[in-house]
């Protein structure tokens, strides 16, 4: 790996401020990893509401054999990330309740198709020669050589599923929480889920260029899921779920800087220490409590 | 099957987190009967057929199946557990899921009946057992893509399949319809009589089954009352089990309704602390 | 890792590496399918899902503290295997936790990666792909042998329980009844999964074990409703599908083998469906439910 800070971590925080930024890419990659942080923790907040994390999962998986295959063609990864992800995500959005954990048949199908992707991606590295370190930095991220183009490709398509969220949150909200109730209102409950999941399909295919296709978790569940076990209000709980998506991936980017460790690890660690922080916290706090204590919002799939 | 009754319960009583669940409760079905075990939900109805199961001891009294102490796995008894049904997406035919109940517990794999005599055995046994249950004309299909009532068929081929003395089913109507209520309770009358099993069914519900019962088990307010069915289910008798005043009234079509029986779950110990 | 394109097909027994990948890949194909279409009766898919990231850091941490990977990988997956069990498949908590333990391991498996690949020199690149994609072309005579005894002596396990395991996985409560012991045969189970995880990482790696755990055994599924016909063949399909990647691979040496296996496993399983959705419409589609509510 590539020596990246002389020296190393001092202790005084603005010195190693400068040192962090000293390099355009690591300003880029700053500037990715923010965009990627608060598009996930926005999407990903939602997500985890309506109990689509597998759908998720599974979408991160596709973005793997989607940039391969992109770069064996010729074009641009990113076409191919995204490309790959919405085409995905319309395909769970075509077939019935492929988004959630259903019955046994259910999943070996899923488990298959995951492990086929994985394969196709494999293949199409191979094929165009790449080396470990290709394999590795799609699986497992990499925030070197963020390309102004990226970031800019990155603002431009976050802002535009962000934009799509604002536009929709509040019915999208409703549907989520009660879908029944939703469309006797007159929520077009089958349309949004649609749209959400092509916007989920952007989220993933932008945290996949920073955390690696297989660590998208990091970012686009565990830090809404925290937000969701501190609090169960939508305002508050977003803004803490980016808050902490921001955090993490600052922390994460730091951290692998100073100790040329990857990326993929230190955004793993702070999220999961996070969400364990939250939920010992909640846990603790529950007890002070003068009244009966608030139940935190469900964050999961019922058994 | 031997001289012995297939089941006898005498002065039996159970304990579950340090509560007596019921006591004093005393049974005994011989060869062939129909019996029912009624009461209110909570009372302690599926922890009886445990104790006969040998999953549960007694803190009091006995119970003898077929002369013996309740064992796991004992292949007098037949068991059918309350459900909801198998999944959809089961793939596997009703007739492998009555074979279960013949040979399940045998470790390995069975070998394909034309290679082994004893697998021929059982599939002629598996053939019986589903025209017992009048099942012919689907067990071949996957039980995940059958009706409630064919799924409860098979299931009660399978727990018939060793030949047990005693037949135990908890709850078997709850789940089907009144048609196929009335069509299962049939069967297992016949299965009483013609292949003198002993039946003992628990259920909530008495009048699909009440026309075909000997007798009736009625667990209540921490102990039973067992006699016939229309001695046991009257106003008098069912008042004096729990202590508090209880109406039978009988329909004009011929079926009874209890009333003002309270439910075991609002029971709390704390607040009746002098009931048992 | 040596790859000669092949002139004939029989060509293919004279090199000592294809002998040892068919030889392996035998012992692992049998044990993984047969063992499959029990993840897949039990809908126990997820374990699969769970292991492959704990086979993945465990031969990584081997590695990097320069142990065999074979080591890491299997102590791993074993000792995951059980505690998935004790903790049983019904009290499972929420997706959400699960998946965030598991992804946890996964970035714990990047640290050792980088370790390893910054400790040592030479074909470290090799190694590190090789738990993620397999490397069954790598084994040497040895290491074959060792996969096949494994994976025979999984086959002996698995055969020797399937009666009691069948019962316990359609109809518990009863076999509970009957004396079969349900919990235990659950935990010893997924233990097994462990070892068979272990092995099939060898086959086609950490990422695509669960790949071959699931297809064959689905596709078995749908060809047929006779549950030990299911099973048999489900280990066949596996064999097969190995055998067909490392033939493929052999031929045309550009593709991978765990690519071929994959791809052959994902065929099966999308034949099995294709063919049993038209033979389910010629029967009377749909049950008459009678349930209440």
């Amino acid at each position: 790996m590539v020596m990246l800070a002389d020296g190393g971590f001092t202790w005084d925080p603005v010195e190693d401020v400068r040192r962090l930024l000293e390099f355009h890419f690591m300003v880029n990659a700053f500037r990715a990893g923010t965009i990627v942080a608060v598009v996930a923790g926005v999407i990903g907040w939602f997500m985890v509401l309506r109990r689509q994390t597998f759908a998720g999962h599974t979408l991160s998986i596709v973005a793997f054999p989607g940039a391969a295959g992109a770069t064996l063609v010729g074009v641009s990864p990113l076409l191919g990330y995204f490309g790959f992800c919405i085409a995905a995500a319309l395909a769970i959005a075509g077939v019935p309740r492929a988004g959630a954990r259903g019955t046994s048949e259910e999943s070996a199908v899923v488990g298959t198709v995951q492990a086929f992707a994985l394969a196709c991606g494999f293949l199409f590295v191979t094929l165009y020669g790449g080396l470990l370190d290709s394999v590795n930095s799609l699986l497992f991220g990499s925030f070197l050589g963020i390309t102004d183009t990226q970031v800019a490709t990155l603002l431009f398509v976050g802002a535009a599923a962000l934009g799509v969220i604002v536009l929709v949150g509040r019915p999208l909200l409703f549907a989520s929480l009660d879908p029944d109730v939703a469309a006797a209102h007159g929520v077009p409950v089958r349309l949004l889920s649609v749209v959400f999941l092509v916007v989920l399909g952007v989220a993933v295919a932008e945290a996949s260029q920073i955390t690696g296709a297989l660590l998208v978790f990091a970012l686009l569940v565990v830090p809404p899921a925290t937000a969701q076990v501190v609090t169960p209000r939508p305002l508050l709980g977003l803004g803490l779920s980016v808050a902490i998506g921001m955090l993490v991936t600052w922390l994460g980017l730091a951290c692998s800087y100073f100790s040329d460790q990857p990326i993929g690890f230190f955004v793993t660690t702070f999220a999961f220490a996070g969400y364990l922080l939250a939920q010992v916290g909640t846990r603790v706090a529950g007890r002070f409590r003068a009244r009966g204590a608030r139940t935190p919002l469900h964050t999961g799939i019922p058994a | 099957m031997n001289g012995t009754s297939p089941l006898v319960v005498r002065d039996a009583a159970v304990r579950l987190g340090g509560r007596t669940i019921w006591s004093d409760v005393t049974v005994e079905v011989g060869a062939g009967e129909f019996v029912a075990v009624l009461g209110p939900n909570g009372v302690g109805k599926s922890t009886l057929l445990k104790v006969v199961l040998g999953l549960l001891p007694l803190a009091a009294g006995e119970v003898l199946v077929c002369g013996r102490e309740p064992g796991r796995g004992s292949s007098q008894v037949g068991y059918l557990p309350q459900r909801r049904g198998f999944d959809e997406s089961t793939r596997v035919r009703g007739v492998d899921i009555v074979r279960l109940g013949l040979d399940g517990t045998r470790l390995g794999v069975p070998l394909p009946a034309r290679f082994s005599a004893r697998a021929r055995v059982a599939s002629r046994r598996v053939d019986e057992l589903v025209e017992l249950v009048g099942a012919a004309g689907f067990a071949d299909h996957p039980i995940g893509a059958l009706s409630g009532g064919e799924q409860q068929r098979l299931l009660i081929a399978q727990a018939l399949a060793r030949r047990p003395a005693l037949l135990l089913l908890d709850e078997p109507l709850d789940s089907l319809d009144l048609a196929n209520q009335v069509a299962v309770s049939g069967l297992l009358a016949d299965i009483c009589r013609t292949e003198g099993v002993a039946v003992v069914i628990v259920a909530h519900d008495l009048n699909p089954i009440i026309t075909y019962l000997d007798r009736v088990v009625y667990l209540a307010n921490g102990s039973a009352v067992t006699g016939p069915p229309r001695e046991v289910v009257t106003s008098g008798t069912l008042s004096e089990l729990y202590g508090t005043p209880i109406e039978v009234l009988e329909a004009s079509d011929g079926r009874l309704v209890v009333v003002g029986q309270p439910e075991a779950a609002s029971y709390h110990p704390a607040l009746h602390a002098h009931h048992h | 890792m040596i790859r000669a394109a092949g002139t004939g097909l029989f060509e293919l027994f004279e090199h000592p590496f294809v002998r040892h990948a068919l030889l392996a890949g035998t012992g692992i194909g049998a044990a993984t399918g047969l063992v499959g279409y029990f993840v897949v009766l039990r809908a126990q898919v997820f374990s699969g899902d769970a292991l492959s990231h704990v086979a993945f850091t465990g031969a990584l941490a081997a590695l990097a503290f320069g142990a065999d990977a074979r080591l890491g990988l299997f102590v791993a997956t074993i000792a995951v295997g059980l505690g998935l069990g004790v903790l049983g498949p019904r009290g499972r908590p929420d997706d959400v936790v699960i998946g965030s333990v598991f992804t946890w391991i996964l970035g714990l498996g990047v640290l050792f990666l980088a370790v390893f690949t910054t400790s040592s020199s030479g074909a470290n690149g090799a190694g590190s792909v090789n738990v993620l994609f397999g490397s069954i072309f790598g084994l040497s005579a040895s290491q074959a042998a060792t996969a096949a005894w494994i994976g025979l002596g999984v086959v002996v396990v698995v055969v020797a329980v399937a009666r009691p395991l069948v019962f316990a996985s359609l109809d518990e409560p009863v076999a509970a009844a009957r004396g079969i012991p349900v919990r235990l045969l659950g935990i010893a189970f997924l233990g097994l999964v462990g070892v068979c995880a272990a092995e099939a990482t060898q086959a086609v790696g950490a990422l695509l074990l669960l790949g071959l755990l699931a297809a064959p055994a689905g596709a078995a599924q749908r060809l047929t409703y006779r549950p030990f016909a299911a099973f048999w063949l489900s280990g066949a399909l596996a064999v097969l599908a190995v055998w067909v990647g490392v033939l493929v691979s052999y031929l045309a040496p550009d593709v991978p083998p765990s690519f071929g296996t994959m791809a052959v496993a994902t065929a099966m399983f999308a034949g099995a469906l294709g063919w049993s959705a038209v033979r389910d419409r010629r029967r009377p589609a749909g049950r008459v439910r009678n349930f209440t509510g």
